[in-house]
């Protein structure tokens, strides 16, 4: 009987597969309609109403002098603001010493829990914890640590390391660095994760190949697991600049953007002009800014890398 | 679970359990595979423990305050107290916070992993016109951030009447999430073969029934990692719960630890426990997708 069966529907079956019946063809459409959607409304729409917001002055708590803008919110940015130059700096100068550091870290991380050795396991799972910490979770416990009265900096005191009563997140000489340092934290098993999932496809031959032929690991690092990474380091790196760059999460709840806005990215200070200052209308002109930047980052890294071009 | 990590990508000579003890001489690996495999011991050890020492020492900190008394300065936790706790959960209401996580965290998770398989499936087995011009808006939303979003979003939600409701959160982590949660779920429906599921078309079973029987069974690790990843994601992420709820009983617990870290007296026991109670959960999902974290990222994250 499910023979017969079998034999019965066997037609359709085939219809189905080429996708030329009605049903299949309406079918795919249906299946990503409610992701689609979601997307049109809350990510497309979102981002032209930025652009449309940014041309115009938006203030909540001044509406006598909404309306039409043109280009003056972006020239009160690059001409008037000089928090707007000083916050692009430190853009630039996290992004560049976070991904760097957590780039180099994690790829000797990543190298080491790859090797075989005894206790392995417990160790992949213990260097890769702080990876499922948020933000704030991370800003908690760094907190506590760099606590000036009950922090490490006393009990390293106590065996004549440094002073009491130093608080490295309100000097601006080293609230950069304490920031760098707790940020590495999290960020670091992330990255190592990344390379580790590709380090385990490179095949095993390769290696005892190049042994054979007499390659000591340098050369067999510098010619068989590199270019086998490249690509993953490269889209890693990339997807990690964006997302160092957007995070607000550790640096609103760590310093607050200061001390004397010191630590202000440029999302941070969106973050401040908009929800707290209540000006969309420049908050949307900064977004812009940064969707610009991003997009000409990405695209020459993408370039210089010579990412997805022909690699024949 | 750990041993399945460990077997991972593992030479099959090498055993899945870890030996309690260094291997003895009877045990020595032949000579020629030394070349390419086996390093120094003492070069993996000891920058593998000098890192755990910088990823162990901060949540060691986290518990010892959280656990020792007021004004006790030991290194040691020692006599425990849950008095700290006992204050966060009642008089911080972190009872609430971690209850309305709890809905936020399970909301997104249930609403990604449905939207993210109807559609990842759709990218996994049929060709349509747009699909090409789909797959490159959700790799472009990847660069597109929350943060940047947070003005229109919520001036949106402000039109729809939900400010103060934790759908507006739900609805934000979701769409965040969906881009990267539909490219790897397409990827796992891609590994499992097609000729499954034609097998079960011919024996009479409707798409939706093949669907359900044979494909979804052997997606379940898959979609465990996505949907634990959304889960923890919308747990921990802060930033769209701070903005769009702003009557304290519907907040979340981050912002709940944020306003513990921006009084005025901070009051480091409670902040600790605080902090654990938001690790907690966190933990429990981690150490149920270990697992499939490395496979899961190869399998979709990197090779995009």
């Amino acid at each position: 009987m499910a023979h017969a069966a079998a034999v019965a529907q066997q037609p359709r079956a085939g219809r189905r597969r080429t996708g030329t019946g009605a049903a299949p063809r309406r079918l795919p459409y249906l299946l990503i309609a409610p992701a689609g959607l979601l997307m049109l409304g809350f990510i497309a729409y979102p981002v032209l109403s930025v652009f449309y917001y940014s041309l115009r002055h938006y203030n909540v708590t001044k509406p006598w002098k909404n309306g039409y803008a043109g280009l003056e919110n972006y020239t009160r940015a690059f001409t008037e603001d000089p928090l707007f130059w000083s916050t692009l700096a430190f853009s630039a100068k996290w992004v560049v010493v976070q991904v760097g550091l957590q780039l180099a870290l994690g790829l000797v991380l990543a190298l080491l829990v790859n090797q075989t050795f005894v206790g392995r396991a417990v160790a992949r799972s213990l260097v890769f914890s702080p990876w499922a910490v948020s933000g704030v979770l991370t800003t908690t416990i760094w907190m506590l640590l760099y606590n000036p009265s009950t922090g490490m900096s006393r009990y390293l005191a106590d065996v004549g390391i440094g002073t009491y009563g130093t608080s490295v997140l309100s000097d601006t000489g080293t609230v950069f660095w304490a920031a760098v340092v707790a940020e590495l934290w999290r960020g670091v098993p992330f990255f190592a994760i990344l390379i580790l999932a590709d380090l385990q496809s490179i095949p095993k031959d390769l290696y005892e190949a190049a042994s054979v032929d007499g390659a000591n690991r340098m050369r067999q690092f510098l010619h068989i697991t590199l270019p086998h990474l490249k690509d993953a380091i490269i889209l890693s790196t990339l997807l990690r600049a964006v997302w160092e760059f957007n995070n607000v999460d550790l640096l609103y709840t760590l310093t607050g953007g200061g001390p004397a806005g010191v630590t202000t990215t440029l999302p941070l200070m969106i973050a401040n002009t908009g929800i707290e200052g209540h000006d969309f209308g420049y908050a949307s002109a900064l977004t812009t800014v940064a969707f610009v930047i991003l997009l000409f980052c990405s695209i020459l890294y993408l370039r210089l890398s010579k990412f997805g071009g022909d690699r024949s | 679970m750990t041993a399945a990590l460990a077997e991972q990508g593992t030479p099959a000579r090498v055993p899945a359990q870890d030996p309690p003890a260094p291997p003895a001489t009877p045990r020595r690996r032949p000579r020629r595979e030394r070349a390419f495999d086996d390093v120094p011991r003492w070069q993996i050890y000891l920058p593998l423990a000098l890192y755990l020492l910088f990823t162990l020492v901060p949540f060691y900190w986290m518990l010892l305050f959280a656990v020792r008394p007021a004004g006790s300065t030991s290194l040691v936790p020692w006599p425990v107290t849950t008095a700290h706790f006992e204050k966060v959960w009642n008089e911080r209401s972190f009872g609430i916070f971690f209850q309305n996580s709890m809905i936020v965290g399970v909301a997104t998770l249930v609403a990604t992993t449905t939207v993210a398989l109807a559609g990842g499936y759709a990218l996994a087995r049929f060709d349509f016109r747009i699909k090409n011009a789909f797959m490159l808006a959700l790799l472009c939303s990847q660069f597109i951030p929350g943060a940047l979003m947070l003005v229109p979003l919520f001036e949106i939600f402000r039109n729809l009447q939900m400010i103060n409701s934790l759908g507006s959160v739900v609805i934000a982590e979701t769409v965040f999430q969906l881009p990267l949660s539909m490219i790897l779920i397409s990827g796992f429906i891609k590994n499992v073969p097609v000729s499954l599921e034609e097998a079960a078309w011919v024996d009479g079973c409707s798409r939706m029934r093949a669907f359900r029987a044979v494909v979804l069974p052997l997606l379940r690790p898959g979609l465990v990692a996505v949907g634990s990843f959304a889960f923890v994601h919308s747990w921990n992420h802060f930033l769209f719960a701070l903005m769009f709820l702003s009557e304290q009983d519907k907040q979340t617990i981050p912002v709940g630890l944020n306003t513990l870290i921006g009084a005025d007296s901070v009051d480091l026991g409670a902040l600790a426990a605080g902090g654990v109670i938001a690790a907690v959960p966190v933990v429990i999902v981690f150490a149920f997708i270990q697992k499939w974290l490395i496979t899961g990222f190869s399998a979709g994250a990197v090779k995009g």
